[in-house]
């Protein structure tokens, strides 16, 4: 008989972590894989095809650092908020939020500012946006107990719902002959890109160092101690005087804001105008869930697993023009590695024990 | 004028079976202990099986019945992090969701668009739906309507009137005091679970098979997430979940009311979410230990410890 128990484990050292998620990884690619064979397609060559069409080649991997800013800036932002257990699953709505602030700056000032002042003024106007749709949920959970991942949800629909009756009515562009949609930003609002690539390198850089801050903030301030206690034990945290309101809507303005940066990147870096919410973000805020996990929720670390995942949704597009499969696969390649990863946490901290008896 | 309100009525009912349905899940599902947030996405699995088998054997109920197969199957893996492996359950429930509106794509993408011949039909109660006004509202509608006030009362004497309902509810305020009683706490929340699973799933199919009769991708449009406030707003409990979904119901409908009137259609679909925010900040005004939800609420638990 086979006997297996388990105890705590305490020695958890970083190398074993990094490990354990790479063996969560690996583990979940394996299930993707069996789902492919049910679904009738090759797993190895799929899955082979994903990390080919992403990280091997060089156009692949422009694209895959062009999706990795907005992952990287949104998944930084959720580690902060996921480390005061803030589950804000509302990213999607404050990209968009800062999308729609950004935009109407760019189209307000763009034709009189210089463009040194009317980028910084864009970015200043997506990250109030974003940031203001992150603090409402905020204080509907500390004031009135409202489960902040319903209230993100919810918020998330209708601000999809906003900017689509933005742009099919008062929005709407004279140039794009009644298809709803804004018309196009003005030259100077335009970010500018890497030459033959789509990568918009101020915002790129601009994740980079938030991320960085960002790092320093929840390690070396008092701020993000504070928000460390309020998720790992609020009742020391409303003992020691923290207000958690306060701790509560700065964290989520920071969250909302990065989000809503990451909106600024899209419209101003890609799309160059405001059409429909699932043009806007192919469901960044998602993903970058996944992001800050694969992460430990250390923003540094969201550098790399936002590169990651960024390869994956365009090793995704890549199987799905070339074996013809739906755009939900990438879906499903998300969803299994996200449990993976979380699955793996168990074993991370837990030996097990298996002994055999002959009983 | 009659006409209209009859119809509107009559809608409201349809509109809110899902909800209904999606929401006893969740309660059963919560009162264990267990926050199950991927309700969304097993609801769309549901409704992917549910069209997939009916349009392929022509049997309704066969669809039906796969589809809560599959949305207790899936409903497994949720079970498994969050209980065995104690992983946690806002996460894990997520990455179902997710899992689950991916799946619905993948295994739907053929059937995009199809319409579905085959009809459940409407089902008249003998007599009843003889009465006038309340006749064609309540006895005059699809067979999931009936089944979904059947299983949430149900599913109130469950919880409230039997030794397995003691159980579960025990399981979600104290397992630790539950164990020593000589319950496998384990087996309670995965029963809960699946159970849940099972009721989304049903929401699911009658989305697909009943209130459409088609597939599209995103058809749950948020009615999953929807269930999980409704379920805070039935303050846990089957009974006024009935209620709480109807009153969902009709302002889906008033969308579709209201749209002659010249209002931005978008406004009008986003009715259902602010009214979830408001009916939520309702609640709140309320004294929080009424509220009366589940104290070891998404809390793992872990045998061992002590």
């Amino acid at each position: 008989m086979i006997k297996i128990t388990t105890s705590d484990r305490y020695n958890i050292t970083p190398l074993r972590s990094l490990m354990t998620n790479v063996f969560s990884l690996m583990a979940g690619l394996l299930v993707v894989g069996i789902i492919f064979l049910v679904a009738g397609v090759n797993p190895f060559y799929a899955i082979s095809k994903i990390f080919l069409g992403s990280f091997g080649s060089f156009y692949g991997f422009k694209e895959t650092l062009t999706k990795a800013i907005p992952l990287i800036l949104i998944g930084a932002g959720l580690t902060l908020a996921f480390r005061a257990k803030f589950w804000n699953i509302g990213a999607e709505g404050q990209l968009l939020m800062g999308a729609i602030f950004s935009t109407w700056t760019g189209l307000t000032f763009g034709d009189t500012l210089p463009p040194y002042f009317i980028v910084p003024l864009m970015f200043l106007a997506g990250f109030i946006g974003g940031a203001l749709w992150g603090i409402i949920p905020a204080i509907l959970k500390i004031k009135y107990s409202i489960n902040e991942v319903i209230s993100t949800l919810m918020l998330n629909y209708i601000c999809a719902e906003f900017l689509t009756m933005l742009i099919v009515g008062p929005w709407k562009g004279s140039t794009r002959f009644g298809f709803p949609g804004t018309d196009n930003l003005p030259e100077a609002a335009i970010l500018g890109v890497i030459p033959g690539s789509r990568i918009h390198y101020s915002t790129l850089i601009l994740a980079i160092i938030c991320a960085i801050i960002l790092c320093v903030v929840i390690y070396k301030t008092r701020f993000g101690y504070e928000a460390r206690v309020v998720g790992e034990n609020p009742d020391a945290g409303k003992y020691a005087g923290i207000d958690f309101l306060k701790t509560s809507m700065i964290l989520m303005a920071v969250s909302g804001g990065l989000a809503g940066f990451a909106g600024v990147g899209e419209i101003a870096g890609i799309h160059h105008y405001l059409g429909y919410p699932a043009s806007v973000s192919s469901g960044y805020g998602f993903t970058a869930i996944i992001v800050a996990w694969l992460a430990k929720l250390n923003p540094l670390y969201a550098i790399v697993s936002g590169i990651f995942f960024a390869g994956i949704l365009v090793g995704g597009d890549a199987i799905q023009i070339s074996l013809g499969l739906p755009a939900a696969t990438v879906e499903i390649v998300n969803g299994t590695l996200l449990f993976f990863l979380i699955m793996g946490d168990y074993f991370l901290n837990h030996t097990l024990n298996i002994r055999f008896s002959t009983k | 004028m009659e006409e209209i309100i009859i119809s509107t009525l009559q809608r409201t009912m349809i509109a809110g079976t899902p909800l209904l349905l999606a929401t006893t899940g969740e309660i059963i599902c919560e009162r264990s202990g267990i926050l199950n947030l991927g309700v969304e996405g097993v609801m769309a699995v549901g409704a992917v099986v549910a069209f997939i088998v009916t349009m392929t054997t022509g049997q309704p109920w066969l669809g039906v019945l796969a589809a809560m197969a599959a949305g207790m199957t899936i409903s497994i893996i949720h079970a498994f992090a969050s209980i065995t492996l104690q992983a946690n359950q806002v996460v894990s429930g997520l990455a179902l969701t997710m899992l689950g509106l991916g799946l619905s794509g993948m295994l739907g993408k053929p059937y995009v668009g199809k319409p579905l011949t085959i009809k459940m039909n409407d089902l008249a109660i003998p007599y009843l739906s003889d009465i006038p006004y309340i006749g064609k509202i309540l006895f005059f509608q699809s067979p999931f309507f009936y089944l979904a006030i059947f299983l949430a009362l149900a599913a109130w004497f469950l919880l409230e009137r039997t030794l397995l309902g003691i159980q579960i509810r025990s399981t979600g305020e104290n397992p630790r005091a539950t164990e020593t009683q000589g319950v496998n706490v384990f087996l309670i929340r995965y029963f809960s679970v699946i159970i849940g699973g099972g009721f989304s799933a049903l929401a699911g199919a009658h989305l697909s098979i009943s209130y459409s009769k088609s597939w599209i991708e995103g058809m749950t449009a948020g009615r999953g997430w929807i269930a999980i406030a409704l379920t805070i707003f039935a303050l846990w409990n089957p009974g006024r979940a009935i209620w709480a979904a109807f009153l969902f119901g009709g302002i889906f409908v008033v969308q579709y009311l209201m749209q002659p009137l010249g209002i931005s259609p978008n406004f009008l679909s986003m009715l259902p979410y602010i009214a979830t925010l408001l009916i939520l900040l309702l609640i709140s005004l309320k004294d929080p230990k009424k509220l009366n939800a589940p104290a070891m609420l998404s809390a793992p638990y872990n045998r061992g410890e002590r």
